[in-house]
């Protein structure tokens, strides 16, 4: 478990957070902060309106204290519930940049001096380009590139993973991260951020929400959202000159509770806070998102490109099957492979004595009797084997063992060359072993497809995003691989240029494309992809061109990194669904209890039967009010995500947060109500 | 409610149905410039006109270029309009002598005419001249259905084509929409009013002798009441059928007469009064086939009109029940429908109609932004009256005015798109089109500038003395005169509830305002979407994407345009027509 999850953990209850988000929510009833909310702005000055008609009231004995002191106050708490929704959901970023910030404090750095000297100097004097030496038990000074030596490095400051990871000059681990430390060796780094802009830098301010501007889609909700206000606004200001035409002219407080209700305070209250919690879910999964414009666009993407290696497959080729030669046993081939694999300590071999025991419960054996000389695998023979007493085992690739054998006088029979082409065809390597002169049968080397990617690529089709498999295997191979997985689509023999082409053609056709990469070869795909997910153990030229950074450096991430951004979108749109169809239930509550004085036959329309008039308005008003209080949970966890069809995903949300928008607040309403009579509150 | 009212109602949307498909196609290959069997007589005569004009046909606008040549189209023929009621005194074919129409009136009816709202503060058989109904009003009926049908095309066209800001040209879509769709229909639709009866002349009105003189009681300038006893009656005439096709066809609505299609001149027959409510929804119904057609989805098409369809049958089916039931407060008379008489409330309706057609007309002209009437909407019962009223504060989108009703469902289609959208976890798409900050801002405007609009002048009018005087019965049925004015206004219907004296200065100028507003304000909003949206690229289409077609989709567009219309005039209508109902009900009528 990482430690961003178990930040995540002690946070949700964290009295700290909890005290902290009050505090917090009276601090954002600024005019200044609240005026970027268009909806909570139009509720604080309406609070704001009643409070002072209240003062003036109980000046000038104009009764209706009890009334309106009760709608101001619901009206402050209806800004402060929505100010503390969203200091909740900052809350849990600030817990955890309070971590990061431990691991970014001021450090030594020994600095490379052009003589060859160094001299020590606090790490936020390093620019860019400088050279320092890091010795075992030093912290990095800032992010660079190794660029002398070999160490190990504890990096659980980042990434909450405690295994040591090796960093070595050249290749694509060589990025270090500041802040991490050197546990042995020692590297000469070269720094390639400046102070201020390090990868640690940039977490903290992501998680603090600090630098988190709205997203494109945020914007255009804001926009719609405020576009309701003003027809509210509208219908509400000129509803007093109708009523006045009526002969019922109605109060200020009860002209702002018709608005305050009517506008769409549950989603303009929760908007910034499903933003923020759907960051803070990816950083529970420890990937950090660069923006939240990755994260959004995460939820449209149409083409997954994911590599086979380690990503599909579980990296290395595995033997999975033995092919005995017609006058052969099974078992006699086993034993024979096993004793040829027992000194190959290459990932294949111990597959194939793994095997071996498993299927045919062969251990190994004391062969000390034996006289056994191990043959290990050498480039020049490309074979590898056993000598002992009087017989060579081997066993190598097709090519290498029929030469073998043949400069023995004897051929490969012709079921084994049929077994061999059998295996290729179906995306194996072959290998070959033999026993003396004899060719004993095949073994079907086979790359072993992850468990479960079929369903999750199932699950990503009837989301109606197509999977892609990028590999260097030969066409034949991956397409073996991309049946058993059930990918849609592969691209062979594929080079690093041919990815970057690839995205290209898929985006020409309208496509959003997303990616997983590490190597300094892939930044150019990286910063291609619309979503293009660096691994932590990546290069830093392939962290600074993707849009998000998994410290887990697990590429299926990448599915969830998907359906998080679809989840983000989904929760906006079902409270936004539910906010505008409560709607319909508060008009039932507050225009027959406005009216029903002057003209009692409107109290047709009370059809929830509410008390008074007074009772009907506050309920409607508080109902409002604990709504976004309710709400927060799921603002913050995110509407389930389904990988079913849009057509129906939608059906299913639209009955529950539209029909059941259109409902709930019936009831909700009418059981304040109720509650309110029997305490005698109004 | 009798069966063959409802064989009536269900007769007219099957005929609606079969001509949809037809007539969409039609469009489609008028506007794609395609080949269609008129082209042989009309092509010539297309490129004569563009010679003669200097119009190059090649050359494609983008919105805002084209924007600007409808708002020229529209503001040069408005002009022209005025000028002509001010001077139809000294101009040929005026047989009645007729003066010059006051300078208020003639710019209320300039501007309703261009907007295609045709709202008429006064009554055509003594206020205007032949020249004037012809050169003026019915060649504003063409060109502003014309200039609504291609914005609507603009918008398909936005919605279907990818990467472009080329949206066609103006001047080759109107001139098409004029000599392939609007005239040749309307040429054989006067032919088959006048075999109905409606007259077609340029003679001075007729005098007769009545069989039955009638006594009348006269209040003179003195105040004293005289009684009088008329033996002869005027009859007018005029060049009715050309323009009884168009007011139709092109959901212009304004009547040759005052009485508009109740006048028996204008509507004489049952099979008159049929045809033209299929004239009414025939373009509007059309074109959501044109939308499939031309965006490639033919489902969302249907599923649009499916939509429209959905809200038409209940409007009607509320307008007839309420009707058929009479008023309540009669409970002493026979209301039934029996073999002799319609039943119901016939108060301002023709005997010819019945309850069924008045019915079916009045929702047909307010779903269409007509506004033509053979009924008087001021005399329904409060909750029939309520239905024509909310039909136009929808947004006039349930089927709506020619053009006008598909872009402005348009809107809706991308709100509810939007909200409903993110539920499927993608930013919302509309046809492939990403809906972005852009579109909702835009759709907002034009939404936003019909409530401003209708709720606005209503809460000065209501409140004071120019607005009151006008009001001819008090309490809430006055709210609901007002009220209808002004949604008829903005939402270029023109249908009205008489009972509203227009034509003053405050209602004039106000409601000539909020036709200017409701149309060109609305459209530029539209016509922005449009050039938006064409410059986006078509995301395909996969599992994942936001369904637009189909029962669930539709059911979702309906209750987009309900809760919208219904949130913003909720208020308004529980003060009138519904208030009105309950005090009906509790024995208190206006």
């Amino acid at each position: 478990m990482s430690s961003a999850g178990q930040i995540r953990k002690k946070s949700f209850g964290d009295r700290k957070i909890l005290s902290g988000a009050v505090v917090d929510s009276f601090v954002k009833l600024d005019p200044r902060t609240i005026v970027k909310n268009p909806v909570m702005f139009v509720v604080e000055v309406g609070a704001v309106l009643t409070t002072v008609q209240l003062v003036w009231n109980a000046v000038h004995h104009a009764g209706q204290i009890g009334f309106g002191l009760q709608i101001s106050l619901w009206l402050w708490f209806t800004v402060l519930f929505a100010n503390f929704a969203e200091a909740m959901a900052e809350g849990r970023g600030k817990a955890q940049a309070e971590t990061l910030r431990k691991a970014r404090a001021e450090t030594e750095a020994r600095r490379l001096l052009p003589d060859g000297s160094t001299e020590v100097i606090v790490s936020s004097a390093l620019r860019a380009g400088d050279e320092v030496l890091v010795c075992a038990g030093e912290f990095i000074p800032g992010d660079g590139e190794v660029i002398e030596g070999v160490a190990s490095v504890d990096e659980s400051a980042i990434t909450g993973e405690s295994a040591p990871v090796i960093r070595e000059s050249g290749g694509d681990r060589s990025a270090v991260t500041g802040g991490t430390r050197v546990l042995s060796d020692e590297i000469r780094v070269r720094i390639t951020s400046n102070p201020g802009e390090t990868f640690l830098d940039r977490m903290i301010h992501l998680v603090e929400g600090a630098s988190r501007q709205k997203t494109p889609n945020e914007i255009a909700l804001n926009i719609l959202l405020a576009g309701l206000t003003i027809i509210f606004l509208l219908a509400v200001v000129t509803l007093q000159p109708f009523a006045i035409y009526a002969g019922a002219p109605q109060s200020i407080f009860v002209l702002v509770s018709l608005l305050v209700c009517l506008i769409p305070t549950t989603i303009g209250g929760l908007l910034s806070a499903i933003g923020i919690a759907g960051m803070d879910r990816l950083i529970q999964r420890n990937v950090i998102a660069m923006s939240g414009r990755a994260v959004e666009a995460s939820g449209d993407v149409d083409v997954l490109l994911l590599d086979k290696t380690g990503t599909i497959t579980l990296g290395n080729r595995q033997a999975t099957a033995l092919h005995p030669c017609p006058n052969i046993t099974e078992v006699e081939l086993a034993s024979a492979a096993q004793l040829a694999s027992l000194a190959d300590e290459t990932p294949e071999g111990r597959s194939i004595v793994v095997l071996v025991k498993e299927k045919y419960g062969l251990r190994g054996r004391e062969l000390a009797a034996h006289n056994p000389t191990f043959i290990p695998f050498s480039a020049q023979t490309r074979m590898s084997g056993v000598d002992m007493d009087v017989h060579e085992i081997r066993k190598g690739a097709p090519e290498t063992i029929a030469k073998y054998v043949a400069e023995r006088g004897q051929e490969v029979p012709a079921e084994i060359l049929e077994i061999v082409k059998d295996i290729s065809n179906a995306g194996g390597t072959p290998l070959l072993v033999s026993q003396d002169r004899r060719v004993l049968g095949a073994i079907a080397l086979t790359d072993v497809v992850k468990g479960g990617m079929r369903e999750r690529f199932d699950h990503l089709r009837a989301m109606g995003i197509r999977t892609m498999m990028i590999t260097g295997d030969n066409p034949l191979t991956a397409a073996a691989i991309a049946r058993e997985a059930g990918v849609d689509d592969f691209l062979a023999e594929a080079k690093p240029e041919d990815k970057m082409a690839l995205i290209r053609k898929e985006q020409a056709k309208g496509k959003l494309v997303a990616m997983t990469g590490d190597g300094t070869n892939d930044a150019p795909a990286l910063a291609q992809a619309d979503v293009g997910v660096a691994m932590n153990t990546g290069t830093q030229a392939a962290k600074e061109a993707g849009n998000m950074v998994d410290l887990d450096s697990n590429p299926t991430k990448l599915i969830e990194i998907v359906e998080i951004g679809k989840q983000l979108l989904i929760t906006r749109g079902a409270l936004t669904t539910f906010s505008v169809a409560n709607d319909v239930a508060k008009y039932f509550a507050i225009i027959p209890a406005m009216f029903a004085g002057a003209f009692p036959q409107l109290g047709i329309l009370n059809i929830m039967r509410l008390r008074t008039p007074e009772s009907a308005i506050l309920s409607a008003v508080i109902f409002n009010a604990l709504i976004i209080i309710a709400l927060v949970p799921l603002a913050l966890r995110g509407v389930r995500y389904r990988p079913v069809g849009a057509a129906a995903l939608l059906r299913r949300n639209l009955l529950l947060y539209g029909a059941g928008g259109v409902i709930a607040p019936f009831f909700g309403i009418k059981l304040i109500d109720v509650l309110l009579t029997y305490a005698g509150i109004v | 409610m009798t069966a063959n009212g409802w064989f009536q109602i269900a007769f007219y949307l099957l005929v609606i149905v079969l001509l949809t498909k037809p007539l969409g196609i039609f469009m489609t290959r008028v506007f794609n410039r395609e080949k269609t069997f008129l082209d042989p007589i009309l092509r010539p005569v297309e490129r004569i006109v563009y010679r003669l004009t200097g119009v190059d046909e090649k050359h494609e606008m983008r919105w805002t270029e084209y924007a600007m040549a409808m708002l020229l189209f529209s503001g040069v023929s408005m002009a022209l309009l005025y000028l002509i009621e001010r001077t139809q005194k000294w101009l040929p074919l005026n047989p009645q002598n007729f003066p010059n129409v006051e300078p208020g009136l003639a710019f209320g009816t300039a501007a309703s005419f261009t907007t295609n709202t045709n709202w008429q503060a006064y009554s055509g058989e003594s206020t205007m001249s032949y020249l004037t109904q012809m050169a003026g009003l019915a060649y504003h009926n063409f060109a502003s259905a014309a200039v609504g049908i291609v914005l609507a095309i603009v918008v398909i066209r936005g919605i279907a084509r990818k990467e472009t800001d080329k949206l066609g040209n103006f001047w080759v879509d109107a001139t098409r929409c004029l000599m392939w769709v609007l005239l040749p229909i309307c040429l054989v639709s006067s032919l088959v009013f006048v075999s109905q009866g409606v007259v077609q002349n340029l003679k001075p009105y007729a005098t007769v002798q009545l069989i039955e003189p009638q006594t009348v009681q006269v209040t003179g300038p003195d105040g004293k009441t005289t009684t009088q006893t008329v033996t002869q009656q005027v009859i007018a005439q005029g060049p009715v059928a050309s323009q009884e096709a168009i007011k139709e066809f092109g959901t212009n609505g304004g009547g040759f007469f005052n009485a508009n299609s109740a006048h028996p001149f204008e509507n004489p027959t049952p099979f008159s009064n049929f045809f033209q409510i299929v004239l009414i929804f025939a373009i509007p119904s059309g074109l959501t086939y044109t939308l499939g057609r031309m965006t490639g989805s033919q489902r969302h098409g249907w599923a649009v009109w499916a939509a429209m369809a959905f809200l038409f049958f209940v409007g009607v089916t509320t307008v007839y029940w309420a009707e058929a039931r009479g008023n309540p407060l009669l409970a002493g008379t026979d209301q039934r429908a029996s073999a002799l008489q319609s039943g119901g409330n016939m108060e301002g309706k023709e005997v010819r109609f019945g309850i069924a057609n008045s019915a079916l007309f009045a929702t047909v002209t307010t779903d269409a932004s007509c506004g033509a009437v053979n009924s008087m909407h001021d005399s329904f019962t409060p909750l029939g009256g309520m239905v024509p009223l909310i039909n136009i504060m929808l947004g006039e989108v349930v089927f709506g005015g020619v053009g006008a009703g598909l872009y402005g469902i348009v809107v809706f289609v991308i709100l509810a798109v939007f909200i409903a959208g993110l539920m499927v976890g993608r930013t919302p798409e509309y046809l492939g089109k990403k809906i972005e900050s852009y579109d909702v801002k835009m759709a907002m405007l034009a939404i936003l500038i019909l409530t401003f609009t209708i709720l606005g002048f209503s809460a000065i009018a209501v409140v004071k003395p120019f607005g009151t005087s006008s009001i001819s019965n008090p309490g809430p049925h006055g709210l609901s005169q007002v009220l209808y004015a002004y949604v008829s206004s903005a939402g270029n219907n023109g249908s009205a509830f008489a009972g509203l004296n227009a034509n003053t200065m405050w209602y004039n100028t106000s409601t000539a305002i909020a036709q200017l507003l409701g149309r060109f304000f609305m459209v530029i909003p539209v016509l922005a979407i449009a050039g938006n949206l064409a410059k986006k690229k078509i995301v395909p289409e996969s599992a994942g994407t936001f369904p637009v077609t189909g029962g669930l989709f539709a059911s979702l567009l309906v209750s987009t345009i309900l809760i919208v219309g219904a949130l913003t005039f909720f208020p308004a209508l529980s003060l009138g027509p519904i208030l009105e109902h309950l005090l009906m009900l509790a024995g208190k009528s206006f």
